[in-house]
């Protein structure tokens, strides 16, 4: 190794370059940082409010609820909201407030993971086809297209009618499907990182492709994965109460919003409400939060 | 208005843009007019605000840019605070703007005929006779076979071809003012020279002032009457075109001027001056002289006092030390004296190409982007590649590198040993043995990556260190490529243009190359930066002993860097020779059209212009390239029939080989008249 002392030229032509290449007087851009824009975003600052209640809802929701959402009161069954119970009790006797305060807390560990196995096995999928192309691309990308084809709900109860109805299988099913739609973002975002010379320069230097996807490609393509994953993430939360509405979800006894609905929702038409309608408004602020979220993140990234 | 009203008067203009609510002034006090017919070139470094002036001469800032003092007259009326109408009235019959890039300011989805056509109807021409003027403007651009160009989308046209209708739509008005924004920078040299040849005949017939903005000197100095120089928001420097270039007062102008590996200076002659420091950040300088911080003459007067406009002659310039930066002799163009080459210093052969060729299919027609290329690059030694776009250049540096296979039957070899066509399937003393700088810093550096990731990753791959001893190479490196430790926790996008391709070359060279192949390293760069650049790859190669092939379209840069070039032209080498043979002829007729197409400042002291051969049509598609000699289709020296039917050969043996039908003795060189028979001379367009 000659060249580390060879290389070492006399400095004439840029005078002492400590002081002229001083970062601090460059002209460069003062863009504002991702953050400051998130954070200067109304509907991002708006939806993670309403997502962080329901975390903190799902987290310490047992400590707080004024009532055990399990036990039930036969003598004070469908009673209407009050000083004592605000949304009321349900058919044998449970509050709700207490129920739907604690029903964040299946949804939010269901989905999330769902969303975060997509997440993996999307990205995943999508640096090789995007990367690898040819024939790799073309079989999986034909794949994914079968699958994307399938109608969504009736794969997944399909699926828990074979394995029989648990949180694993949920977050399994949701995982698999959703994965095809985030590895179809992946790859086009690959595809078009794929074409700079940074990739051909890791080539040159003779770096294997697992190199090249996941340390050179990957963190460049973040952004469009995080912005997907938070719009999955709505809708993974929308496909777990529907599926417990169906009763191929969560199980009862759970405190589950889609669960409860699914109890519930026969009283409507007998004028008691309040069953239905609180777990019903906690679902949709939990998407309408997520999806602000979502909206609040491309925002900034754009 | 009175014929001596000017067509443009900037007063004591200043614009600012607001960011996140905060103002930050782009241009300072600045003042110039352009008489009627007079074509005025505003040039300066990017950043400094040329486009700013521009777009406040038509009012069309940017939606956060301002006018914070100082008033715009467009042919006498106040165009400061026009209404919507107003403003409208003025953009529609007083002036027009070409922009530099033309495919984007033509509409994709409108035909060539209707574009033209709209511009006459918002003017109040009726639709039929609208079409029929436009297709007269056409003729009038020098649009060959205006007919089918009339029914065609702008994405059916060449460069060439899409800016001369950008110009026709903005003449059709035939507006008092046409704004000119880099209208050459995309458009290969020999289109360049033609469009250039265009507007320059265009401004007689039309009788239109101009306002020419370019970064170019050579070409601002050939186009313009007279010249502004804009540094930092402020006009530095004023004067009549030639004067101002041949005597600068301004220090900024003369580094400027002195960063120009121009006038036939080879890497031999010495290194290029640079401009030490950077462009001062928007705002940042409030009193005294903008140009202070690297200023060779500035002392405590710069920095308390803004400078006023000194007059000298014609000239005016804002400095308070003109009689000192005068007198210093940096005034001048540095002519070097032309050295005789020193024969033949290099070592053995590092780099053997025979006979490689290839080619791309594109549906059921092959593309053979190169063809049959064969060279030799000796250790030490720099090669220079120059061609117009879609010659094949490029396509050659990648199949050199392994980035796309070669067609079989060529041969590459690395000190006299084959390497594999693919770089992966290449050995990592091959891999490390050659490697690249490419064209643009912001696509060949991973911006996720800090600096130090980049270099080290490229140390332990290619150069196989690790621990203590690849910290130690890493310093070296970084001062080898005159960056400093604090740069290597930055991530490219805190750099600068030039400072990301000093991180680039140190990548390049983290594996002791042996051949560096440099894409076009400096054309996205300031000429200060440039300089800078050039400079550190002739020492880099005189401390390692590496050799280059050098891409650039650039001529000036390639003929400073290289020891030997190679003419490229529809995938094959048309001429291949010693450098400064290659420059003086005898010449390929297609590398004379090339040298005679760009403008060079060194003309300015030599006097008088050589005369310029301009080459008809387009390069053709390498689909279908024509029979025999390939550049027989623009060929101003075809002889006849031979042309057409033979393919000329490249002697293999000849130190300076040309493919021509022609003798040597009748091929042209530089300043002597080619020695051709009267029929087979070629005019001028613009005779």
């Amino acid at each position: 190794m000659t060249g580390a002392t060879t290389l070492a030229v006399a400095d004439a032509g840029l005078p002492s370059t400590a002081a002229h290449t001083d970062p601090a007087t460059e002209p460069l851009a003062a863009a504002p940082s991702r953050i400051g824009r998130l954070l200067r975003s109304g509907s991002f600052m708006v939806g993670a409010a309403i997502v962080l209640f329901w975390v903190f809802c799902a987290l310490f929701g047992p400590f707080v609820v004024p009532y055990d959402p399990y036990s039930d009161d036969l003598l004070n069954t469908l009673a209407m909201p009050s000083a004592a119970h605000w949304f009321g009790t349900d058919q044998i006797g449970r509050d709700i407030l207490s129920r739907v305060i604690v029903g964040a807390g299946p949804i939010l560990s269901v989905a999330p993971l769902a969303t975060l196995l997509a997440t993996a096995a999307g990205t995943t999928l999508g640096l090789l086809t995007g990367y690898v192309g040819g024939w790799l691309d073309s079989l999986i990308g034909r794949l994914i297209e079968v699958l994307l084809a399938l109608p969504l709900i009736v794969v997944a109860l399909l699926v828990l009618v074979a394995l029989g109805p648990s949180s694993t299988t949920v977050i399994g099913v949701i995982g698999i499907i959703f994965t095809p739609l985030i590895a179809r973002t992946v790859r086009s975002a690959v595809l078009s990182e794929r074409s700079l010379d940074y990739v051909a320069a890791a080539e040159l230097r003779g770096e294997g492709a697992l190199h090249i996807m996941f340390v050179e490609i990957l963190p460049n393509v973040l952004p469009p994965i995080l912005v997907e994953t938070t719009v999955r993430l709505g809708y993974a939360i929308f496909t777990v109460a529907s599926l417990s509405f169906l009763g191929f979800g969560i199980q009862p006894p759970s405190a589950d919003w889609g669960l409860a609905i699914s109890e519930n929702y026969g009283l409507m038409t007998g004028g008691y409400w309040w069953t239905v309608s609180f777990a019903a408004g906690a679902t949709a602020s939990l998407v309408v939060g997520v999806n602000l979220v979502a909206d609040g993140i491309q925002a900034a990234l754009e | 208005m009175s014929s001596t009203t000017p067509a443009l008067e900037l007063r004591d203009l200043s614009v600012g843009y607001r960011t996140l609510g905060v103002e930050q002034l782009v241009l300072r006090g600045v003042s110039f007019a352009i008489a009627p017919g007079e074509t005025y070139g505003l040039v300066g470094e990017s950043g400094c605000g040329k486009s700013t002036a521009a777009f406040a001469a038509l009012r069309a800032l940017a939606r956060n840019g301002f006018i914070s003092g100082g008033r715009v007259l467009v042919d006498g009326q106040d165009v400061t605070d026009l209404d919507p109408a107003g403003l409208r009235q003025l953009r529609l019959t007083k002036v027009s703007m070409v922009y530099q890039d033309p495919g984007r300011a033509l509409n994709p989805s409108m035909t060539v005929a209707r574009q033209i056509a709209e511009v006459y109807e918002a003017v109040g021409v009726r639709r039929a006779d609208a079409l029929e003027r436009a297709e007269a403007m056409l003729v009038k651009v020098r649009i060959p076979g205006t007919g089918r160009v009339m029914t065609a989308f702008p994405h059916q046209l060449s460069g060439g071809m899409q800016q001369r209708v950008v110009i026709a739509m903005a003449l059709a008005k035939n507006p008092k003012l046409l704004v000119l924004d880099e209208p050459t920078t995309g458009l290969d040299a020999t289109v360049e020279a033609e469009v250039l040849d265009l507007i320059e005949a265009l401004k007689q017939e039309f009788a239109t002032s101009v306002l020419f903005i370019s970064h170019n000197l050579a070409i601002i100095e050939r186009m313009c009457d007279r010249i502004g120089v804009l540094y930092a928001g402020s006009l530095v420097e004023e004067g009549v075109g030639a004067d101002l270039l041949a005597r600068p007062l301004h220090p900024y102008t003369m580094r400027l001027l002195r960063c120009l590996p121009a006038a036939g200076r080879r890497k031999s002659d010495g290194r290029l001056d640079t401009i030490p420091g950077f462009l001062p950040p928007l705002g940042s300088i409030r009193t005294g002289c903008v140009f202070t911080p690297r200023c060779d003459f500035a002392d405590a007067v710069c920095r308390t006092d803004a400078p006023g406009p000194t007059r000298v002659g014609s000239q005016m310039a804002c400095c308070h030390h003109i009689d000192r930066a005068t007198a210093s002799g940096r005034n001048s163009l540095d002519l070097a004296v032309p050295v005789p080459p020193t024969a033949a210093s290099f070592g053995r052969p590092a780099l053997q190409v025979s006979g490689v060729s290839k080619t791309f299919h594109v549906g059921s027609h092959a593309l053979r982007a190169v063809t049959d290329v064969s060279l030799t690059l000796r250790t030490g030694e720099t090669l220079g590649l120059v061609g117009e776009s879609g010659s094949g250049k490029t396509t050659l540096a990648r199949l050199l590198l392994g980035l796309t296979a070669p067609d079989p039957g060529g041969r590459i070899e690395l000190d006299g040993q084959p390497v594999a066509g693919q770089a992966k399937r290449r050995s990592r003393a091959d891999q490390k043995a050659l490697q690249i700088v490419f064209q643009n810093p912001d696509s060949a550096l991973n911006r996720s990556h800090t600096v130090r990731h980049l270099i080290e990753r490229s140390l332990s791959r290619l150069g196989g260190l690790f621990g203590r001893q690849r910290s130690e190479r890493l310093m070296a490196l970084v001062s080898a490529v005159r960056l400093t430790e604090r740069h290597l926790s930055m991530r490219p996008r805190q750099l600068s243009g030039g400072l990301k391709q000093r991180v680039a070359i140190a990548r390049a060279f983290a594996g002791d190359p042996r051949v560096v192949i440099c894409d076009e390293p400096t054309s996205a760069l300031d000429v200060s930066v440039q300089a800078a650049i050039l400079n550190l790859l002739a020492d880099l190669q005189s401390t390692a002993g590496v050799s280059y092939v050098f891409i650039s379209h650039d001529l000036g840069v390639v003929r400073y860097l290289s020891d030997r070039i190679a003419v490229l032209y529809l995938g094959r080498i048309m001429e291949i020779g010693p450098a400064e043979d290659v420059f003086n002829g005898p010449h390929h007729p297609y590398t004379e059209a090339l040298l005679s197409a760009v403008p060079d400042l060194a003309e300015l002291h030599n006097g008088e212009r050589t005369a310029r051969i301009r080459l008809s049509g387009e390069m053709p598609s390498p689909l279908a390239p024509p029979p025999g000699c390939v550049f027989n289709s623009r060929c101003p020296r075809k002889i006849g029939a031979i042309c057409e039917t033979t393919e000329p050969t490249l002697p293999a043996d000849a130190d300076h080989a040309i493919r021509c039908h022609l003798s040597r003795e009748a091929l042209g060189r530089r300043g002597g008249a080619p020695p051709v028979a009267a029929d087979q001379r070629y005019a001028p367009v613009s005779a």
